[in-house]
């Protein structure tokens, strides 16, 4: 069996609009039928999980090189592109 | 509205600020002037909308939603501010970019990972050009008190 895909959601706060694209992310998951840990950080607290996450959905800016890739999630917020940014993640957490 | 503070008094309209640190100043001076907040809370914002932007361009009027740590919260709350001219903020996620701000949502949040469906009905205003008109063009306070409860509104026994 694959492992279990470690995904972190993170904004300045840890607390708004990540709060927004968890929900969001566990809803595209339980329609797709994949299990995945969700994690919820401010983007401050990346550094923590560089060894264990698989893939960084963020509503900030990501300063730093992380050896996993990184998806902006306004589209979550706004509306605008909503459906790239769920077929970006997909594509990530189907990898 | 589960609980988050919403009254008339928080409701700015027709406001006239030079740029988005007077703005934030007086929301939140606003703000803790009511015990909503703690006086490090309006530091903390200007602060971290320096580091953290908030501004998200939508299909109409662009909005910000600042907001800031749990711990300058006394009581969780939502304060708008309708400007009479745009005010430019940051844009989300973007380095160096910027947008002409009109409503600006000031967010106290007391606690994380909370009010999902608040936060979620506040989203849906974003998408929405028709409620963003409505607010932008209604200048009773009360009235649109009425409509962003309504439309924040949440389910008993959810949280």
């Amino acid at each position: 069996m694959k492992k279990k895909k470690q995904v972190l959601v993170a904004c300045g706060a840890g607390i708004a609009t990540s709060t927004i694209v968890n929900k969001a992310l566990e809803e595209i998951c339980k329609e797709n039928h994949i299990d995945c840990d969700i994690i919820q950080i401010k983007i401050t607290e990346v550094g923590s999980y560089v060894d264990s996450a698989d893939l960084l959905i963020s509503t900030t800016i990501v300063q730093q090189e992380y050896p996993f890739p990184v998806i902006n999630a306004r589209a979550f917020l706004t509306g605008i592109g909503l459906d790239e940014a769920k077929k970006e993640i997909l594509e990530e957490l189907k990898k | 509205m589960c609980g988050v503070y919403l009254d008339e008094s928080l409701i700015l309209t027709d406001l006239e600020v030079t740029d988005k640190e007077e703005l934030l100043k007086m929301m939140g001076t606003n703000l803790m002037e009511k015990g909503l907040v703690k006086e490090s809370f309006i530091k903390a914002i200007i602060e971290r909308e320096k580091n953290y932007a908030t501004g998200l361009p939508t299909k109409s009027v662009s909005v910000a939603i600042p907001h800031t740590d749990p711990e300058h919260v006394n009581k969780k709350a939502i304060s708008l501010a309708i400007l009479k001219k745009e005010v430019h903020f940051g844009i989300m996620g973007e380095k160096n970019a910027e947008t002409p701000v009109k409503l600006v949502f000031m967010l106290a949040i007391d606690k994380k990972r909370s009010h999902v469906t608040f936060l979620q009905k506040l989203m849906e205003i974003f998408q929405n050009e028709e409620e963003l008109n409505y607010l932008l063009s209604e200048e009773n306070k009360t009235n649109i008190k009425n409509r962003l409860i309504h439309d924040l509104r949440v389910q008993k026994g959810e949280e």
